[in-house]
Order: C-alpha cells, then sequence, then structure tokens
C-alpha cells in the first residue's frame, strides 16, 4: 500500500503544480505516461528475450554481441529500423497505409488503460471495463484489414483476410471463456473481479474447475487473437512472406511489432487479471511487496509460456485453425459456462466443486473423442520412418 | 450546447457524408465506420457506456468487417465512376431522405422520453441493464437470442457444401457441367 500511496501523492503534488486549466489534461498526461513507458520498456527487453530462449531452444547462443550478454540488441534494433527507408508502394493507398500501424497501436494501449495494476492504480475506472478492452481490441481487425487492403499487394491482402478471419473466429471463445470469471464476481468492473480473488492464492479464480478450464481456453484464444505461434497463420513466412506488413518497412513495421507485443502484454495482463488474482500476491505474508510487481511478473511467466508455446509448437493449418476455434473451443466454452453457473449456484462449495469439474471433465473427454471419431482420422502409421525395433 | 458534443456530431456528419460521396468503396466503408465511432462516443459522453462499447464491439468490430468482406468478395474494392448525373435518382434519394427524416422528427417530437429527466446516477447503470434485461425483459431478451441463433445457423446452411451422391464428390459435379475444353 505504501508504494500506491507514494506514487499517487506524487502524482497529486505535480497535478498542483500545472495552471487550473490544465489540470485534467495533465492528470491523464500522467496516468497514461507509465504505461506506455514501461509496456515500452517490457517490448524492447521481450523482444531480447524472445530470441534468446528461441536460441536455447534451438541449441544457439542468440544474440551476445551488442553490450554484455547482447544486453543492449534492442537498442541496436531500434537505430536499424529508425534508419531504414520507409518505403511506401506507388500503386498503395497513401493514407490508409499510414493510418493503420497507428490504429493497431493505439488499440492495443488503449486496452491496458483498464487494467488494475494495483489497488488504486488504475488508469480510467470504468463500470464495463472488461466490456471495454473488448470493444478497442475489435478495432485491431479493422487496421490489419487497412494494412493489408492499402498494400496494393496479393500476399498482403490474403494475410490480412486470414488474420481477421482468425481474429473474429477467436474472439468468441475469448469472451465466452471470460463470462464465468464475470458471473462469479458479479461484475463487469475489472477493479471489482480483482478484488473478489483477495486474500491469497487460493482465492484465484484458476483453481476452481470452471476458471482452470476457462483460463487455459482464454490462453488459447489470446495466442490466436495476437496472432503468435502456433496460430500466427496471417504472416506465415513460407506462404505468405510476412501477411498484411509485407509493404511495409522501416519503422512502420517496428510499430506493428510493438502493437502486436502490447497486444500480447494485455491480454496477458487481462489473465492475469481475470484468473491470477491481478495485482494480488500469492501468500498474504507477501502482500508488503507492492502490486504492480505481482501483476508484472504474473505477465511475463505468461509471456514465457508463449515463446516457450512458440519454440515447440508447428504452425496449424488454415482449416485445422478454423474447425478447432469453431468446433471445439466454442462448445468448450459452453460447457464451461453452465459448468460456471453449477459452481455459482452452489454458492461454491464442495459439492459445486466436484460436480461442475464432472462436469467439464465430461465435456472434454466426451467431446474430443466424438470429434475423433467423426473426423475419422485414425493414429498415423509410417511406411519408411518408423523404429525398426517396434516391428522386431 | 456542449463543446465536446458539438465537435463529435461534426465529425459523425463529415465522415457520413464522406461515406456517401466518395468514389471508393473501401474509403466509404472506412468513413463510415469513423461515423459509427462518433456515435458510440456520443453514447459514452451521455455517460451510456454499455451502450457506447456496444456499438464499439457491434458496429466496428463486426458490421464494418462484414461489409468489407462482402466488397471485396463482389467488386474488389475498384473505383466506382458514376459521372452521369440521373435526375431520377436524384430525386428518388431526396423524396427518401426527407421522408426519412420526417418520420424520425415526428417520432422524436412525439416521444415521452423528451419529457424524463436524466438521471443523475450514473455508476449503477451496467448493474441495472443487466439486472432488468434477465428479469423484466428476459423474455425479448430470449427471443432475440433464438432469432440470432436461427439466422447463425441458417448462415452456416448456406455455407455448407452441397451434399452429393455417394461415390461422387462436390468438385467432380461441378467439373462435369462445365464439360471439357473443345478444339
Amino acid at each position: 500500500m505504501w508504494f500506491e500511496e507514494l506514487l499517487i501523492s506524487i502524482k497529486a503534488s505535480m497535478v498542483l503544480l500545472a495552471p487550473e486549466m490544465v489540470r485534467p489534461l495533465v492528470s491523464a498526461l500522467l496516468s497514461s505516461m507509465p504505461i506506455l513507458m514501461s509496456f515500452g520498456g517490457l517490448f524492447a527487453m521481450v523482444t531480447l528475450l524472445e530470441r534468446k530462449m528461441l536460441g536455447r531452444i534451438q541449441n544457439r547462443l542468440g544474440p551476445n554481441r551488442v553490450g554484455p550478454f547482447g544486453l543492449f540488441q534492442p537498442v541496436a534494433d531500434g537505430i536499424k529500423m529508425l534508419t531504414k527507408e520507409d518505403i511506401v508502394p506507388h500503386s498503395a493507398d497513401h493514407l490508409i497505409h499510414f493510418l493503420a500501424p497507428l490504429i493497431l497501436l493505439v488499440s492495443a494501449m488503449l486496452g491496458l488503460s483498464v487494467i488494475p495494476f494495483g489497488q488504486k492504480l488504475v488508469a480510467v475506472e470504468l463500470e464495463a471495463g472488461i466490456l471495454f478492452f473488448f470493444a478497442v481490441g475489435g478495432a485491431a481487425e479493422l487496421a490489419v484489414f487497412m494494412a493489408g487492403w492499402s498494400s496494393r499487394n496479393k500476399y498482403a491482402l490474403l494475410g490480412a483476410l486470414r488474420a481477421i478471419a482468425q481474429m473474429i473466429s477467436y474472439e468468441i471463445p475469448l469472451i465466452l471463456s471470460s463470462i464465468g470469471v464475470l458471473m462469479a464476481a458479479g461484475s463487469l468492473s475489472l477493479v471489482e473481479v480483482v478484488q473478489a480473488q483477495a486474500g491469497g492464492m487460493h482465492a484465484w479464480y484458476i483453481w476452481t474447475p470452471w476458471g482452470f478450464l476457462g483460463c487455459i481456453l482464454f490462453l488459447i484464444a489470446t495466442l490466436a487473437e495476437v496472432n503468435r505461434s502456433p496460430f500466427d497463420i496471417p504472416e506465415a513466412e513460407s506462404e505468405l512472406i510476412a501477411g498484411h506488413m509485407t509493404e511495409y518497412s522501416g519503422f512502420k513495421y517496428a510499430v506493428f511489432f510493438l502493437a502486436e507485443f502490447v497486444a500480447m502484454f494485455a491480454m496477458c495482463a487481462l489473465t492475469a487479471t481475470l484468473f491470477l488474482g491481478g495485482y494480488h500476491a500469492p501468500l498474504p505474508i507477501l502482500s508488503f511487496i507492492p502490486g504492480p510487481f505481482w501483476l508484472f511478473l504474473k505477465l511475463i511467466l505468461l509471456v514465457l509460456l508463449f515463446i516457450w508455446i512458440r519454440g515447440t509448437m508447428p504452425r496449424l493449418r488454415a482449416d485445422q485453425l478454423m474447425e478447432f476455434a469453431w468446433k471445439f473451443m466454442l462448445p468448450m466454452s459452453m460447457a464451461n459456462l453452465v459448468a460456471t453457473g453449477l459452481w455459482i449456484a452452489l454458492d461454491g462449495g464442495v459439492l459445486g466443486w466436484i460436480l461442475s469439474a464432472i462436469l467439464n471433465g465430461a465435456a472434454y473427454f466426451g467431446w474430443s473423442h466424438l470429434l475423433s471419431r467423426a473426423s475419422g482420422v485414425k493414429p498415423r502409421v509410417y511406411q519408411y520412418a518408423d523404429d525398426p525395433q517396434t516391428h522386431a | 450546447m456542449n463543446l465536446l458534443l458539438t465537435i463529435i456530431a461534426l465529425i459523425t456528419l463529415a465522415s457520413a457524408v464522406a461515406a456517401i460521396c466518395l468514389r471508393n468503396l473501401v474509403h466509404c466503408v472506412l468513413c463510415l465506420t469513423l461515423s459509427f465511432a462518433g456515435i458510440a462516443l456520443t453514447y459514452l459522453e451521455l455517460s451510456a457506456e454499455f451502450v457506447g462499447f456496444a456499438q464499439v464491439m457491434v458496429y466496428i468490430g463486426a458490421v464494418t468487417i462484414l461489409v468489407l468482406f462482402a466488397l471485396l468478395m463482389t467488386r474488389g474494392g475498384k473505383e466506382l465512376h458514376l459521372r452521369s448525373w440521373n435526375p431520377g435518382h436524384w430525386l428518388t434519394g431526396l423524396g427518401a431522405g426527407l421522408g426519412t427524416l420526417g418520420v424520425l422528427l415526428v417520432g422524436i417530437f412525439h416521444s415521452k422520453l423528451r419529457e424524463v429527466t436524466p438521471l443523475d446516477t450514473k455508476d449503477e447503470s451496467v448493474h441495472a441493464l443487466g439486472n432488468s434485461l434477465l428479469d423484466t425483459y428476459v423474455l425479448p431478451m430470449e427471443a432475440l437470442a433464438v432469432l440470432l441463433t436461427v439466422a447463425l445457423i441458417g448462415a452456416a446452411l448456406l455455407a455448407m457444401p452441397e451434399r452429393s451422391r455417394p461415390g461422387q464428390t462436390f468438385r467432380k459435379v461441378s467439373s462435369t457441367k462445365e464439360g471439357p475444353v473443345k478444339d
């Protein structure tokens, strides 16, 4: 609490320095500055972390030339991106081509404004905070379309169409899997959702059966929503060059990457807020460490999980991706809603816990069994590449 | 008059006019999106949070994308060259516009909502809305949900490939219909 009080009193005294007329403006600026700066810095460090980790997964060192342990690599990358020539195709739609990365970045940044970083540290406290988050996320689809269409390039347009189809399909399980939390917390406000999970690790929603399934569904949908591997079909290098970013170069390309990473951070922060107790410490004894620290810790752990997934999973095919969203994720999140209702109806007791666990388990195993039978896919038999030991 | 509301209204109107006047259809849709955003901002300025966010989600997130997809699949975003001036079109458009305006004006001036004093409690609006949706108005909401589900199933049915006779895939049927290329 002392940390938040300190921040708030610093901000209050700085606002008082400004003339009366511009005080609301200064206050808004001071609230948004830390978010912009900390997530910009986090972006730089996570690009390095990602390259390092992918390097280790692929049995190589990763960037290690610039500075100690390659720590200044993001700076070098930034200088390279800024000094590159900005090329716009001759037949491109210049205004829309210019606006697309900006809209993408703004929509990603706006989502962060409703995330509570501490008990009183929330830039905009909205009654329908989560609705705002998903609403501004919807503008990302438009920005991707603008980028793809205005480039006048078939790869860009194809990539954009794929990206939009994917984002729309996965938005449904994304929102449906977060509804359970809103039902349990009884509010659309993210501040109240976090407050409902106070009092230590056992109160986090991930320890309930519906919260567990919801969290996994939410994370998968998040991967698809921010076009991360294994759902990075829109920018599949081998077939689409770079998707909607094909005709972008220099700083605009960097802005696309920044927007993608900020969107990932925002989604991870939302996951932590909804299922992992937000800014609360895992144990009440540890609550002397300020809330933002815990939120960032959870956020970075989730980002590490994403990098790990990127390093180990192959890319899906476009039709597999769609089938997975509509045939598996959607029914699962519906079943999860019923389980949540059951849990709430039984006041979250032991019986409710067991019943909703049984319901979710039955839905998962039953539905996946039915789906695999209906698809007619049998275990793969290798003609030549099989291990000779098994046949001997 | 509220300054902010005036600016929002000007942006909304200007982008709506641009959506009609521009030649490139994709530009028109993007201007229409801006106009949707202006309407959402108006709702937010009137402290109707839920309606404003729903407007953004439904219109900017879904309807615009739907229009853009439909546009790309039919016209491919080419520029229109309707240079000829057709007085018949203009007169019909003017008549339709004025008629709509008249109906709306009559509706607005006869509405009882004009006499309702605005609520000064805004922090409970989303809670109150949710409660009344699942309490008083649960039947209309369910009816709407059924309607939307029917529309969804209908769309899926339309998009499904036609079932062909056994041993014959859909592709083969369509290729035999065109027939072999003759020299």
